[in-house]
């Protein structure tokens, strides 16, 4: 490896470390797990620099290795394979796609102003952080690299190894199981109010008497 | 630009997210815009998958704490 080598891969990782950091605490999800990962990411990518032809691809080639690491760190404690999981979490259900905007956008909450924009003042980032958290793995990798580190379709096809038809179809369902887990989040915090609740509201608005949103 | 076509409200909520990852094509990421900005509730849902996008961003940006820096730092120097 020659000097150049050298100030490229410092450069780089310098300018990278905040979101390995963010990328791995997502994935392990504390502290302790999240800096080994991302300790053993840039010893192995350093390893295998050589590999790399394209100096471009160094960031989604970065990222491949952080998850591999992972997913190879899950397997040890694991049986089933990423594939069996997504398998069995129904990759290829045509269900359709759970959007929080439509269940926050009905009729009988217009009247409370923007229930859309109100669920998003309100919505705490533990509560997102807890409902990423809870996505099966094969759902939370690519929402991860996707939604957190903004990495591109390509990129993180290359970082799974899977084609990107597989990556759309799982961000696809990922998005659609976060929103679920928000909407049900959402409902059990009174926010916004259940329509039961509203309809009281409602017609006590129309009778003149004050209430405070909640 | 001219192969710009008009699209309805199927096409581009089923590919709004593509959209906002903006891993649509020139022409498609343009028939968007020109979509969002004719219909009202397309944009507004547009808008909203935006902002929770971006909420979700605010997640991985956690800086590495200083000392974790420095063990990066450490390591690199032994390379």
């Amino acid at each position: 490896m020659t000097d150049t080598d050298r100030a490229f891969f410092e450069q780089e990782i310098t300018g990278l470390l905040d979101r390995l950091y963010g990328t791995a605490l997502r994935l392990a999800k504390n502290r302790a797990d999240a800096e080994d990962l991302v300790a053993e990411t840039v010893t192995r990518a350093w390893a295998n620099l050589h590999t790399l032809h394209d100096r471009h691809c160094f960031r989604g080639w970065l990222f491949r290795i952080l998850t591999n690491t992972f997913l190879s760190e899950c397997r040890k404690t694991e049986t089933t394979s990423l594939e069996a999981l997504a398998e069995a979490h129904g990759e290829t259900d045509e269900e359709p796609a759970f959007s929080l905007f439509d269940r926050l956008h009905q009729p009988f909450l217009l009247w409370w102003g923007n229930p859309e924009q109100e669920f998003l003042n309100k919505v705490l980032q533990q509560d997102l952080q807890k409902a990423v958290d809870a996505l099966p793995e094969v759902f939370r990798v690519p929402v991860i690299l996707a939604d957190l580190q903004g990495l591109s379709y390509q990129e993180i096809a290359a970082a799974l190894g899977v084609p990107l038809g597989t990556v759309r179809s799982r961000l696809n369902r990922a998005r659609s199981l976060l929103q679920k887990a928000l909407w049900q989040h959402a409902q059990e915090a009174g926010l916004p109010p259940s329509p039961t609740a509203d309809e009281s509201l409602f017609h006590a608005s129309q009778t003149g008497e004050h209430h405070e949103r909640h | 630009m001219s192969d710009i076509k008009e699209i309805g409200c199927e096409a581009a909520l089923r590919h709004l997210f593509e959209y906002l990852d903006r891993e649509l094509d020139a022409t498609r990421h343009a028939e968007m815009e020109q979509h969002l900005r004719a219909c009202r509730a397309c944009f507004s849902r547009a808008e909203f998958e935006k902002r929770l996008k971006g909420r979700l961003g605010a997640l991985g940006q956690q800086p590495a704490p200083p000392e974790f820096g420095q063990r990066i730092k450490g390591l690199l120097r032994q390379f």
